[in-house]
Parts: structure tokens; sequence; C-alpha cells
């Protein structure tokens, strides 16, 4: 069955309305006039590079209560995902080829969106010995990203061997930066916020200690390293005197740090109560600036799915973690498109391009090319939409509903086949 | 009428006075011989304690009892889901048994607050301390004792306006702390916090209050009306707050050294349970100006005009 279509009047990016036309899972031509077996009318739409979401919770296996992969890839097709890095915290942990491969193996039958396994750094995430990194880099899996993410790396000496030891097959380290004895009990951001409420502090100097360290040790042993959610205006400043010096260091922000701060913490609703934490405003304007000039290269939303139960409780008995697939690129529009103060083709790069070049991932982040796979997402910017609580993921934490958010995903194509189209999942994944 | 009581914050600065003055009253009725009013008759209260707190429980126990109210006791140690049931299940099992009112006190913060803005129980919520945030009804009533020690049977209808208190000790983790701050803002009152600074939120840039570290320099400089002394909570003893527990003594422990220094109207409170020899003396906890036993006694008449407050005002809703 031969795949066939064009995509009638699509504006790409920052450009004009043309055509892009699809074979099979390639974009074969990109014009005026394009004519296939079937065309669709894209007026008012804006096309994008399938996004590559570098952080994602699939927590599969082990806590399929609270997604699967087939669920959480879902939810990133409805959010224009074309890629997903599915992160280690899994039970039995992603610390060997074995379970790599099997993630690996359970994206492919979903057929959603591809996912990229995520190895540990150490074994079990216990911050005490490394994983066969070696091992799962040469699974079929061929992990290039590791990250312990939900736990630091702390102990200095295994950070710098990680990061050394990567270097031997073009790998990264992506580090959870938190300071574990300044966080012990820690519930939300240290600030006058905390004082009134009476929750331990998670202070800013716990995440910016760490990323300090980590660029200092990138610097030493010549290594690339990547930092997850950064969320403080002190580590903007760190990242970007770092990348100064010439370091090789990216970052990452998650969509829920670009607009929320403590203060929504003052309701007790454990929706709100996330890893790092949601900081001040002065944090958030400090995020959104470093996203439009570079500082920060790419959006990553750190999904993490949680049951009811885990949080319809009290706040320090409640999970860590808010749902971010399916809203994220509605985020980057609002810092990036609507505010006036940058491009699409930064929105492109950063929820796209960035991502796929950081995680090594050579079929994503292609742009919109003749002879690229045909990942793409395409948004109507000029639609507002209320969040409500039904999502596509398995859980509901969404700190978003009740909001409204600027823009909307009409359609998804994963390498040529619709996961989304007209605003709805496809019932079954490609294959 | 108010629902709820989650925050001394919760409350205006005329619903304050009203509380207090209604306490007045009850306090009378803690004179008499038949220490009993008809007033909750038929109605339910839950305590529901979470943490250990026999002081805070007969408190309300018998505050309850003096307005002739059915009490229940609920006691659920430690944090209720790693323990099996939910705080929700407790919660929507004592509204089935329909409870018109539900003191809870829990050991994480906010949890009064999460209990009111879910839909699990319909009654009347008192917070009796949820963590290191708030404790209201202590507030109360150490500003019902305040107020007693300054104008005697003339309390009714005062605030609290010029006063200056000290509050001593552990600052960043006592809910008393947190809650007179909001309560004594609202009356008018001068706060000043007293304590090491490793005892004090990173930033109290949202709280009305001076900050001071040394004890005696606030005694000698501020002169306070009020001094008031904080428990220091065993797990802080081991964890770096200050070097030892004689160091914590001499430099932030009330004394009869410190005694001396105090003007002759002055007093000295504590919520209790005191740890004598460390943040107070015996000398200094049992002398004519420390107001600890007053506290105790005047916790139930508070209580019940919390209690009055907040399930009278329902009554009389239903009449209509």
């Amino acid at each position: 069955m031969s795949n066939s279509f064009v995509l009638k009047n699509v504006v790409i990016g920052d450009g004009v309305a043309t055509d892009i036309q699809i074979e099979g899972d390639k974009i074969v031509a990109i014009g005026a006039g394009l004519v296939a077996a079937e065309s669709i009318d894209c007026s008012g739409l804006v096309a994008l590079p399938g996004f590559v979401d570098l952080h994602t919770h699939l927590r599969e296996p082990g806590f399929e209560q609270s997604e699967t992969v087939l669920t959480g890839t879902q939810a990133a097709a409805m959010g224009g995902f074309t890629a997903v890095h599915a992160m280690a915290n899994t039970s039995p942990v992603a610390d060997t080829a074995g379970v790599v491969e099997q993630v690996a193996a359970l994206g492919r039958e979903a057929g959603y969106a591809d996912v990229y396994p995520i190895g540990a750094v150490t074994v079990g995430l216990e911050g005490k010995q490394l994983a066969e990194l070696g091992a799962m880099a040469n699974s079929k899996a061929q992990v290039r990203v590791f990250s312990d993410d939900g736990k630091c790396v702390h102990d200095p000496v295994l950070m710098r061997r990680a990061l050394e030891y990567v270097k031997a097959f073009g790998g990264v380290i992506a580090q959870h930066a938190q300071e574990p004895r300044l966080t012990e009990g820690a519930q939300m951001n240290e600030g006058a916020v905390s004082a009134e409420l009476g929750l331990t502090g998670w202070p800013a100097v716990a995440e910016e200690s760490i990323i300090a360290r980590d660029v200092l040790l990138a610097e030493h042993v010549g290594s690339r390293v990547h930092i997850c959610h950064l969320s403080t205006a002190g580590s903007v400043e760190i990242v970007r005197w770092a990348k100064a010096r010439g370091i090789q260091v990216t970052a990452e922000v998650t969509p829920h740090h670009l607009l929320l701060t403590d203060e929504l913490v003052r309701s007790y609703d454990a929706v709100y109560k996330v890893n790092p934490p949601l900081r001040t405003a002065a944090d958030v304007v400090a995020l959104r600036e470093a996203l439009i000039d570079g500082t920060i290269d790419i959006i990553a939303t750190d999904h993490a799915p949680h049951p009811i139960e885990a949080k319809d409780c009290e706040w320090s008995a409640a999970a860590f973690g808010m749902l971010g697939l399916e809203t994220a690129a509605s985020i980057a529009q609002d810092v990036l498109i609507d505010s006036g103060k940058s491009s699409w083709a930064r929105l492109a790069e950063v929820l796209s391009l960035n991502p796929a070049k950081i995680g090594g991932d050579t079929d994503q982040g292609q742009g919109l090319i003749a002879g690229a796979f045909a990942n793409i997402a395409l948004i109507d910017p000029k639609v507002k939409r209320a969040v409500v609580a039904d999502s596509v993921s398995k859980s509901k934490n969404s700190p978003y509903i009740g909001l409204e958010l600027p823009g909307k995903v009409i359609h998804t194509i994963y390498r040529g086949y619709f996961t989304v189209r007209d605003g709805l999942l496809a019932e079954t994944g490609r294959n | 009428m108010i629902k709820y009581l989650l925050s001394a914050g919760d409350l205006t600065r005329d619903q304050t006075i009203e509380i207090l003055d209604i306490a007045e009253g009850m306090a009378d009725v803690n004179e008499r011989e038949i220490k009993k009013l008809p007033t909750l008759r038929g109605k339910t209260v839950v305590n529901l304690f979470f943490e250990d707190s026999t002081r805070t429980r007969i408190s309300f126990e018998l505050a309850a009892k003096r307005l002739s109210a059915d009490v229940i006791n609920f006691s659920a140690k430690g944090s209720s889901v790693s323990k099996g049931e939910s705080l929700k299940d407790t919660a929507q099992t004592l509204e089935a048994m329909g409870a018109d009112a539900v003191v809870i006190r829990h050991p994480a913060s906010g949890t009064a607050n999460v209990l009111a803005h879910s839909n699990w129980i319909n009654g009347a919520i008192v917070n009796a301390g949820d963590g290191t945030h708030e404790h209201p009804t202590q507030a109360l009533l150490d500003a019902f004792t305040m107020r007693k020690r300054i104008h005697g049977s003339n309390s009714k209808g005062k605030a609290l306006d010029g006063l200056k208190v000290a509050i001593v000790g552990d600052v960043l983790h006592s809910r008393v702390a947190r809650s007179n701050l909001l309560l004594l803002n609202t009356l008018g009152a001068e706060v000043h916090f007293v304590a090491p600074p490793t005892l004090l939120p990173a930033n109290p840039s949202n709280w009305k209050a001076t900050l001071h570290f040394s004890l005696d320099e606030t005694l000698q400089v501020e002169k306070p009306d009020v001094v008031m002394m904080l428990r220091v909570q065993a797990e802080r003893m081991n964890a770096s707050f200050f070097p030892s527990e004689r160091e914590y003594a001499r430099i932030w422990g009330f004394n009869a050294d410190r005694l001396k220094t105090l003007k002759p109207s002055a007093f000295l409170m504590h919520p209790g349970p005191m740890n004598r020899g460390l943040e107070i003396d015996a000398i200094s906890a049992d002398s004519p100006q420390s107001t600890v036993l007053e506290q105790v006694a005047n916790g139930v008449s508070v209580r019940m005009a919390v209690l009055y407050s907040l399930l009278s005002g329902e009554r009389a809703a239903d009449v209509k």
C-alpha cells in the first residue's frame, strides 16, 4: 500500500504558505502546487518538525498503573511529539541491556513515536556503582543518553568517571542536579512562601552547586554534560558562564517551570508538587529569557504521570511530578511566539532539532526538508483551549487543568503516519 | 459564620475579638460548679489525631464535652498513606458516621487545608496543628492569655494594639510561632522573633516581624511586654541547628538572670510541654511572671469558643 499525500497551504515555521508532499515515510517535496493521491487542506496551520522529548517518564515496566509505553507515546502524539526519551527510573530500573531493549521493543510495538530508552548511570539509581553503560550503548536500543533522573549522581568521582566513560560511544550524562544533603525532606522551593507554609525548603543552591561542579568536571575531562530541568535564575547564570567558557554543556527547562510559580503551593494541592519544585516569578522570567537567548537549549517535559491516589492526599505524602506532553507546545508558543520575543524557528529548535541532536537521534529533528523522515507536528496557533482533566495519558495530574492555553496540535505525522489527525488520536499505531 | 479554622490568618480582627469575647463567657462557665452548657447537644466532634499530643487532645475533648457535644477520639499514628488507610478514606469514614466537626492534628503541613478543600468532609474543620505550619487555637489562647493579664475582667472587646511580643526559639519549625505571628499582626501587636540564624527561615520577607539573633540584646533594647519561649524539639538536637543543648540554653534559654531584666509588668509564656533547663529554667517557669498554667486553663475556654462559633452558626442555619 502506498502512502502518498500532500499537506496543502501549510506555513512552515515563520515562512509563507506552501505544500509538503509525503511518500511512504519521507518528505519528498516542498513547494507550491504539489499534487498527490490525497490532499489535506492545512490552511492556517503551522508545520514544525515532529517534537522530541528528551525527558519522559513512561513508567513501564513496573508502574503501569501510572502510564505505559503505549499510553505515554499516545499522549506524546497528542502533543505533537514523534520521539520520546524514556527515563530509567522504572522497576526494574533501566540499568541493563535487557530492560532498555524491552522498553525500545514496547515502543516499536505501540507505533506512536520513536522511543529511545535512557539508561541509568548507576546500578539501581543508587549512586554507588556504574551501570553497564557500554552494554546498553551496544544493545539493540543503542542508548546514548544516561541519567539517574529523580536522583542526582552526587558522588563527584562517580560523576567524573561517568562523564569520561560515555565518550567511548558518544554518550551524554543527563544530570538531575540536586545536592541530596541540602534537600533532605524537601517539599517545595525554599523562599518566602515556604517560610509561610511551613514546608521544608528545596533551596536553589542545592541545584546550582551541582551544576557548577558538573560543568567544571565536564571541562576538566573534556566531556559533554546535559543538565535536566533547570529551575532557577542562578542555574541560568552558571550555564551561561560555562557556555561562554566553551564548556560542552546543554540545558533543558520544563514547560511548568516556564509558567508556574511556588505561589500555587499555597493551596497545598499536590498537583503542584514537583521536583525540582516550582520556583519564584523571578526565576520564571530568567528561564524564559534563557530559552529565548539560547542559554537553555531545549524544552523537555519531565512528563511524570501518577495515579489519583498519589496526589489526592496530604502534601508531604504525595508523589513528585506532573504531566507535560500534551501541553508542552502550547507553553512553548506562549513563551516564544505569543510573547513576540522569538520565532517558530526557535520553537522548532527547542522542541525538535536540539533535543534530537543532544540525544543522538539521527532519524529525528531533521527539519522539514525533502528527503527527511516525515515527522511533522501541525499546529493551529490561533486556537485557545481550556485544559480539561480528560487526557490521553493514563494519569490526570496536569497542573494546567482549568487554565486556558494557546494553540492546539491538529495533526501529528510520525514517519509518514497520522498518529493524530484532526485533533483525534489514531486508533492504532504505525505498522 | 466561619466553617473552618485552618490558619490564624483566616480570622479578621472583628472575628478574632468576637471569639476571644465568647471565650470570656466560657471561662466564666469553667468557674462554675457545674461546668457545662447544653449548646452543642447532639453534635458530634471528632478529634482526628495523626500525631501524639495528649495536651491538645484533652483540651479539645474537654471543650467539646463542656458544650455537651459527643466526642470521638480517633488516633492514627504516622503518615496515613504509608501506614495503610489514606487520609481520604479516614475522612470519608468520619463523614459517613456523621461528624459535625473534625479537629485535626497531623504531622504534615497543610493537611487541614487539604481536608477543607476536598469534598471528603462537609462538617466544620479545626486545625489543631499541622506539621510546621500552624496551630491557630494556640495563638487564640495565647492572645486570650495576654489580654487577660493586661486587662483582667475588662478584657472584652479589647485587641492587643502596640503590645510588644518577643517569640524566642525554634521559629523555623514552629507552628505556634506562625499562628501567633498572624494573629498578633491582626490584633495590632508588634512581633519580634529571636532565634539562632539556623532556626529562622532563609527568606522571611513575607513576615511582618522583626528578627533578632540575640536574646539579651532584644530584652535590653526592645523591653518586650511579653516573652514567649518555644519548645526545642528533640529531633533538632542532633541536626547541627546548634552545637549543643548547653550552648542553646546559655544563649537562647530563659533563666533567672534574664527574668530580672524584664520590666515589672512583663510576663513569660510557653505553649508547653516545657523542656525545663533547656529553653526555660525552673525559676522562670514557676515564677509569678509565668503564664504557663493560665495558658492551659484558657486553652479550654478558647477551644469552647471556637467549637461554639463553628457549630452553633450551623445550628442557627438549621433552624431557618
